[in-house]
C-alpha cells in the first residue's frame, strides 16, 4: 500500500476521533466515532486481521454504536449541559494531549525494528493468517481459560445492566430471604 | 513503506485524542465515547504488533478486548440511566458525592 493512501486515511480517522470529542452535540460525536471504528476496521484489514475487522463492524459499529444512541436519544441529551471545560483549561488538555502523542508515536516509530519482523512491513505470514479458522483455534486451545472466563463477564454484564437499569429499586425481601447466595 | 510503525504512531494520536476527550468534555456519554475511542487506539496497536511479528496473539488479545468493550458499554450505559433517573443531569461535574 502506498503511503499516501495510508496518510489520508489516517487524516480521515484522526479528523473524526477529534469530531468526536469536539462536537458539542452527542448525536454528532457518537456518528463521528462510528466512522472512526469503520476507519480502524480497514486498518485492521490492510494488516490482515479479517476476523477481527469483521467483528469491529459487526460488535463495535454495530452493537455498542446501537447502544450508545440509544441511550442518546432515550435521555434527549442537549449537548454539553453547560459550559464545557474552561477554554484555556482545554487547550492546555489538547496540547498535553498531542505532546504525549507526539513523545509515543517518536518511541514507537523508534522501536519499528522490533515489531517489524526486520522486512519492514513486516512478517512473512503463514497461511490463514488472521482468519476465522486460526483465531478459533487459539481461542479454543491456548487461550480456553480466559475465553470461558470471557462469557462469565458478559454473564454478569448483562445481569448487572438489568438491575442497574430496572426502573423500580430492588425489592429488598426476597434478597434478605435467599442470604448471601445472591 | 508503510509498516507496523505508521499503525503503531496513528495508535498513539487516538489515544490521546480519546484522552483529551475524558479530560475536557463533561457531558458523561461523550466521555465514555472517548474511553471507547481509547481501547480502539489500543486494538489497533496490538493488530499492528500482531501483524508485524506474524503472530495470532494480538489479535486474540484484541478480541477479548472487544468483548470486555461490550460488557463494559451495556454496564456504564445502564449506570448513566439510573443516574439521570435520579439526577436528572448528564453533568461529569455535578457527580460529586465521592468527591472531598
Amino acid at each position: 500500500m502506498s503511503e499516501l493512501v495510508f496518510y489520508l486515511m489516517a487524516a480521515v480517522t484522526v479528523l473524526c476521533a477529534l469530531g468526536v470529542i469536539t462536537r458539542p452535540n452527542p448525536v454528532h460525536s457518537a456518528l463521528f466515532l462510528v466512522m472512526t471504528l469503520f476507519m480502524l476496521a480497514v486498518f485492521y484489514v490492510i494488516l490482515e486481521a479479517h476476523l477481527v475487522a469483521a467483528l469491529q463492524i459487526i460488535v463495535y459499529a454495530g452493537a455498542v454504536m446501537v447502544l450508545f444512541l440509544f441511550v442518546i436519544t432515550l435521555l434527549n441529551l442537549k449537548g454539553d449541559p453547560d459550559e464545557p471545560a474552561h477554554p484555556l483549561l482545554r487547550i492546555v488538555a489538547y496540547a498535553v494531549a498531542a505532546t504525549l502523542a507526539a513523545g509515543v508515536a517518536i518511541v514507537l516509530m523508534g522501536d519499528a525494528g522490533a515489531v517489524s519482523g526486520g522486512a519492514g512491513a513486516g512478517a512473512v505470514l503463514a497461511e490463514g493468517f488472521g482468519g476465522t479458522r486460526a483465531l478459533a483455534r487459539m481461542l479454543f486451545t491456548d487461550y480456553l481459560v480466559a475465553f470461558e472466563l470471557t462469557s462469565m463477564l458478559l454473564l454478569v454484564a448483562v445481569v448487572g445492566a438489568v438491575v442497574l437499569a430496572q426502573r423500580e429499586p430492588v425489592a429488598e425481601a426476597p434478597l434478605a430471604e435467599n442470604g448471601e447466595d445472591a | 513503506m508503510v509498516g507496523p510503525a505508521h499503525f503503531l504512531a496513528l495508535s498513539a494520536a487516538l489515544f490521546f485524542i480519546g484522552a483529551a476527550g475524558v479530560a475536557t468534555r463533561r457531558n458523561i456519554v461523550v466521555i465514555f465515547m472517548s474511553v471507547e475511542l481509547m481501547l480502539n487506539a489500543a486494538n489497533l496497536a496490538f493488530v499492528a504488533v500482531a501483524r508485524g511479528l506474524g503472530t495470532m496473539e494480538g489479535q486474540v488479545i484484541v478480541f477479548f478486548v472487544m468483548t470486555l468493550a461490550a460488557a463494559e458499554a451495556a454496564v456504564g450505559l445502564a449506570v448513566i440511566l439510573a443516574m439521570f433517573r435520579n439526577r436528572q443531569t448528564m453533568d461529569a461535574g455535578e457527580i460529586s458525592l465521592l468527591k472531598w
